[in-house]
């Protein structure tokens, strides 16, 4: 085909080079950065060195921002998948009069800036006792990673063959049998991807948590935010290196884990 | 009850609980600051309840705040338009390269999953006093001095641009891949030249994921305060930063409540625009 050698695709392919290097040469940095042996988080590299990682796992205001955002992050992820799976099982299997009004609504908390839902939720729950404490910070963060569970899920349920389970029902399975036993395992890819989905945005969320955290309790992002206050050490490197290998890592076992089981289930 | 209805009933009870969620943790709180943004900071720190137009006043006519609305305005404009160059070439790139598509999109969504907050702090490590760039360029003699070369309006875009330029290129690499790539060559067998081509058949057709994209980039751009916190200096406040500070550092919530309102206004209207003319469905392909 011409197209693959012309000169204006050569260009749009150096674009596009040039375009993957500006999306990844910070984080590269910060990556290489974390292992300096120099005692401020700078250039020039005086060598390598894990010292930032040891000191990282002896501080104890990382170690508890980790434990809460580790501790927010699978509650979050638990809660909203729960509520996100049997939403979408409903707006894929069923007939739902005003389906599209319902998605939409669904998925409003992505489309408000997430600082006027951050604004709305703390002002309102605070009205009814709820101050800035980790249940706020639940509630924030089961809303707005809803909608992202949603869109998800119901992208994958979308592909599951209703026949399978109509075969279980006529073949004398009843309709709880049917579900943990044929809708379940063919859905388990679907869920554990919203899941991650929801655990790695409430892992990375700043914005809303900066609302709702008490004084006092940091997560890993509010964490590095303060930390930036000062200026920026090798520790924050560091702590961009284990986030960086988490929320990265993480999705990417996900997928491998997800196309074992649908290899298995034959989907 | 009879297995027609209880088949009309499960769907709902299915809904009940993120419909809930959703309704109380979102709508009734936005119905809510409606209410707080007329209420009234007192000099003693209480909220006076009532009805006082003195919070939308503020908010609508001191120029201080209308002067930061739209310097927001103009910075997500630019921050979106930044994308559409930079992301439509390499989306073009994606969506008709052979072999290794299935790479190029997972590196493409690989940022999806990188820390905001470590992407934006990325950035001091390049660009600070003691960054990559300054101690490059002393190396090689150009300065002796390093330069300070970040926290003003420019270094705010390049943040806001790296954080959002994943969402353009996915929204336009969505668009271009449904377009049948026979309709450009049927175009260039009937005489134009590729660029003709391009401009004429792809372009028009890419439209909607471009649209899709500006729209994404513009109002996550707009709303956001923590990219000018951390590499902004002390008058490259956006609107966000109003919020917060009204809220978080001088406790006005009524005040906060009317600012967030107008925020939500400005960038609900634009959406409302977008819906009206394209229709939600294109904004969900990029998203899903």
């Amino acid at each position: 085909m011409r197209s693959a050698s012309g000169l204006g695709w050569h260009l749009i392919r150096g674009w596009a080079l040039l375009v993957y290097v500006f999306m990844f040469l910070p984080v590269a940095v910060v990556v290489l950065l974390s292992f300096n042996a120099s005692q401020f988080g700078s250039f020039p590299m005086t060598g390598l060195s894990f010292r930032w990682f040891v000191e990282l796992a002896e501080n104890e205001a990382i170690l508890r921002a980790f434990e809460t955002s580790i501790v927010l992050g699978l509650l979050t992820s638990i809660i909203s998948t729960t509520l996100g799976v049997l939403a979408s099982l409903a707006l894929v299997r069923y007939r739902v009069p005003g389906a599209n009004a319902i998605s939409t609504l669904l998925i409003a908390p992505i489309l408000v800036p997430e600082v006027v839902l951050a604004v709305a939720l703390l002002l309102f729950l605070n009205f009814l006792g709820i101050h800035k404490s980790f249940a706020l910070l639940l509630f924030g963060h089961v809303i707005f990673t809803l909608p992202f569970v949603i869109l998800v899920v119901q992208a994958r349920l979308v592909g599951i063959k209703r026949e399978v389970e109509e075969a279980a029902l006529s073949l004398g399975a009843n309709p709880v049998q049917t579900f943990f036993q044929i809708t379940l395992p063919l859905m388990l890819p679907a869920v554990l991807a919203g899941a991650l989905f929801a655990f790695t945005i409430s892992f990375d969320d700043i914005t809303g948590t900066l609302f709702w955290k008490p004084g006092g309790v940091e997560t890993i992002p509010t964490q590095i935010f303060a930390m930036l206050r000062n200026s920026i050490s090798p520790e924050i490197n560091a702590l961009g290196t284990v986030m960086i290998v988490m929320t990265v890592g993480l999705p990417l076992l996900g997928v491998a884990v997800a196309r074992r089981l649908a290899q298995r289930s034959g989907g | 009850m009879s297995v027609e209805a209880r088949e009309a009933r499960q769907p709902w009870i299915l809904l009940s609980p993120a419909l809930t969620a959703v309704g109380l943790l979102l709508f009734v709180p936005l119905i809510f600051i409606v209410v707080y943004s007329f209420w009234l900071r007192t000099a003693s720190g209480a909220d006076q309840v009532g009805f006082f137009l003195d919070n939308w006043q503020e908010a609508l006519t001191d120029r201080f705040y209308r002067d930061i609305l739209l310097s927001t305005l103009r910075i997500a404009a630019i921050t979106t338009l930044v994308c559409a160059l930079m992301g439509y070439p390499a989306a073009y790139f994606i969506a008709r390269s052979r072999g290794n598509k299935a790479i190029l999109l997972l590196l493409l969504m690989l940022p999806f999953w990188i820390s905001y907050i470590i992407r934006t702090m990325s950035w001091i490590n390049i660009l600070g006093v003691s960054g990559a760039l300054n101690t490059a360029l002393m190396w090689t003699g150009l300065i002796s001095e390093p330069i300070q070369m970040l926290y003003n309006e420019p270094t705010v875009i390049l943040g806001l641009v790296h954080f959002l330029l994943p969402f353009m290129i996915l929204n336009v690499y969505v668009s271009l891949d449904g377009i049948d790539q026979t309709l450009e060559e049927a175009a260039t067998s009937l005489g134009a030249n590729r660029w003709e081509a391009f401009l004429q058949v792809t372009l028009p057709l890419s439209l909607p994921g471009l649209a899709a994209g500006g729209l994404l980039c513009f109002v996550l751009g707009a709303g956001t305060y923590i990219t000018p916190l951390v590499l902004g200096g002390p008058s490259d406040a956006m609107f966000a930063n109003l919020v917060f500070e009204a809220i978080i550092t001088q406790l006005n919530w009524p005040l906060g409540s009317a600012l967030s309102l107008m925020l939500l206004a400005v960038l609900g209207l634009l959406v409302a625009i977008y819906n009206r003319y394209l229709g939600m469905a294109q904004l969900m392909k990029g998203l899903g």
